[in-house]
């Protein structure tokens, strides 16, 4: 059996606000398959959106243990969490935060960047991502000259750059119109179904209805984890 | 690689900033105004300085220059004199003196002022001659253009020899070298002109021999001879009588050590001899040299200090739009730290932003700085100079300023927490 893409076990994260304190994730444990596609899903507040920044080491658990690709992350300075990230993570924002004065070319090779590529490389790399997302002939073009569903498609080229282990999702077609929405989800699917790990956080079932894995939370547990009913 | 990844960021930082030119622009212009503004106020300064050095060093550091004072004419009015005898001066005992007591001083030349009605070339005119000592020509440092200096042997013989400068010269006779071997008449003395001298630049009047560039150069011993040491001085349609024996002594001093003991003796000496004080006066140029350098040095301090404050003005500008660029940036350095930017890449990507911001202005200013005191020397006759060290100096405190500026806005930028820079609207 592979290593597993992510385990995560008995984590506790609180939130202060204000005299209240919000119990985002209580005791959660589960465990993520390596090639598996995972739509997370719950009312607000349901500790979701922690969850994914505990996944994307962006959040540091209170108590419990993350391992990534057989990695543990407990005790890693802000620096290795970086690393990580930069290494093993990629990420899919709803508002697709492509950085706005850099070119499309520029925008996916971002990781390559932080990676120390040789930028010939890392254009190499980039060209070839662009093309994957049918977007060959716009490496040169800026965020604002493109449609909603291309910036995403630039984000996704983005994500893939550093070939993660883990790629997190977060309401990935929240910004775009269904037919976009479709083609979108349409894309990570098919990446999926290439050996990529996903995890997509989203309310829409429509949208869920692509992922191979349901897990619903609610006050930071699981309600209901399971394949596609 | 990691030379590469610096370039790269430059080239990021610009990029960035290119995206707002206006407010880059703006950003920069407090930099620009401080260190073009000390650079021009140094060129103007250190133009200013270098010209008061210059004029100090021509009178040689060695030297100590003895003025015999001409007193105010009230003091002798009370007498009702219709012809006034107006005694002042240096003693030829002074010179003896001189000579004889102070084993330091390697000579002394004496200076003898004479005014008459003359002819040189084809005008009459009032003209000065400078009775002398052929030592006089190297002590000031005036190297002959052509003929010969004043001998020795013109002393012993009292001849009717004179050396004319360079600028008479030019102004008398149709070429300066044509003057060389022609007469001049004065006092009815007839001179033969034996050499001509380099005209003292006219900047530089004032201590040395009172020079007018017309000053014709001529034996002491002749003058004495011919014209002894009493002349009728014809001023504003009153005359008076004035007997003087020498109006200068320079004398030069072995070791530059020695220089300033020697002229307090001197004054002392001088004291003993001389009732009024204000009867001479004595000038060392080497002091003089000193105090001039401490003034420039004190000048360049307050230089200085206008252009720490102008320049912390303009840090504080480029301070101020780097937070609210960060501010306005949240949302990226939530992805790049998303991405797995370290807090010291996000760091050294702002950094750079507001180096290449304080670096573009200083060089700018250094622009507009070496361009003003070039217009100020082609408009105004006024003499300036760049100094290479503040050109070097403005450039690195611009730098300096935009890391001790950018620090704080970029640690701020890396010590945002990624999940709320990522929420930010």
């Amino acid at each position: 059996m592979s290593t597993p893409a992510a385990q995560l076990e008995n984590i506790h994260k609180t939130y202060h606000m204000g005299e209240e304190i919000i119990r985002a994730l209580n005791g959660f444990t589960t465990t993520f398959e390596a090639g598996s596609f995972w739509a997370i899903m719950g009312p607000s507040g349901c500790g979701k959106s922690t969850l994914l920044n505990v996944l994307g080491c962006l959040d540091r658990p209170d108590a419990g243990t993350y391992h990534i690709d057989g990695r543990d992350t407990a005790a890693l300075t802000d620096d290795a969490l970086s690393e990580i990230r930069l290494k093993y993570l990629g990420f899919i924002f709803q508002s697709f935060n492509l950085i706005p004065q850099l070119t499309v070319a520029e925008n996916i090779e971002l990781p390559l960047f932080y990676l120390g590529w040789h930028p010939e490389r890392a254009r190499k790399r980039a060209t070839e991502l662009a093309d994957e997302v049918g977007l060959a002939g716009r490496l040169q073009h800026r965020p604002y000259q493109l449609s909603g569903g291309q910036q995403q498609r630039v984000a996704i080229a983005r994500a893939l750059a550093n070939d993660p282990v883990l790629l997190l999702a977060d309401e990935p077609t929240g910004n775009l119109d269904s037919a976009t929405g479709v083609e979108i989800m349409e894309m990570i699917s098919n990446l999926n179904q290439s050996g990529k790990t996903v995890i997509m956080v989203t309310h829409e079932p429509e949208v869920a209805e692509a992922a191979r894995n349901h897990l619903v939370m609610r006050d930071g547990c699981i309600e209901n984890i399971g394949a596609k009913p | 690689m990691r030379n590469n990844r610096f370039l790269r960021n430059i080239r990021l930082g610009i990029k960035t900033l290119l995206l707002h030119k206006l407010r880059s622009l703006l950003t920069m212009l407090g930099v620009v105004f401080g260190v073009s503004s000390v650079i021009a106020m140094l060129a103007v300064g250190e133009g200013a300085s270098r010209e008061a050095l210059d004029q100090i060093r021509r009178l040689g550091s060695h030297n100590i220059i003895i003025d015999g004072v001409r007193p105010d004419s009230d003091e002798d009015d009370q007498r009702g004199d219709r012809v006034r005898l107006l005694l002042y001066g240096l003693h030829y005992a002074d010179l003896d003196r001189l000579q004889r007591g102070f084993p330091d001083i390697e000579k002394a030349v004496p200076v003898k002022l004479i005014q008459r009605e003359g002819r040189i070339g084809p005008q009459a005119m009032q003209l000065r001659m400078v009775g002398t000592t052929p030592d006089w020509f190297e002590l000031v440092d005036r190297p002959m253009i052509d003929g010969r200096k004043l001998s020795e042997l013109d002393m012993e013989r009292k001849s009717n020899v004179a050396v004319i400068t360079e600028h008479a010269a030019r102004r008398f006779f149709a070429a300066a070298r044509a003057g060389l071997g022609s007469q001049i008449r004065f006092g009815g003395t007839t001179f033969t002109i034996v050499g001509i001298v380099q005209s003292e630049s006219a900047a530089a009047g004032g201590m040395q021999t009172p020079d007018r560039n017309t000053d014709i150069y001529i034996p002491i011993s002749t003058a004495q001879e011919r014209f002894g040491d009493s002349q009728e001085i014809r001023s504003g349609g009153s005359t008076s009588r004035e007997h003087v024996e020498l109006n200068q002594i320079i004398v030069e001093i072995a070791s530059l050590d020695a220089v300033e003991p020697n002229a307090a003796a001197i004054e002392a000496m001088l004291a003993r001899f001389h009732p009024r004080e204000s009867a001479y006066r004595v000038n060392v140029p080497l002091a003089l040299l000193r105090q001039a350098e401490t003034t420039r040095r004190n000048f360049n301090i307050v230089l200085g200090a206008i252009a720490g404050i102008s320049l912390l003005v303009g840090g504080i500008g480029i301070m101020n739009i780097m937070l609210a660029s960060v501010t306005e940036r949240t949302r990226e350095i939530g992805v790049r730290r998303a991405i797995g930017a370290k807090q010291r890449q996000i760091v050294t990507q702002f950094l750079i932003e507001t180096i290449v911001l304080s670096t573009t202005g200083g060089i700018i200013g250094v622009v507009i700085g070496m361009l003003i005191p070039w217009i100020i020397s082609m408009t105004v006759d006024m003499p300036t100079y760049v100094t290479p060290i503040s050109v070097i100096l403005a450039l690195g405190v611009s730098m300096a300023v935009g890391i001790i500026f950018g620090i704080y806005p970029a640690m701020r930028a890396a010590k945002l927490d990624p999940i709320e820079a990522l929420r930010h609207e």
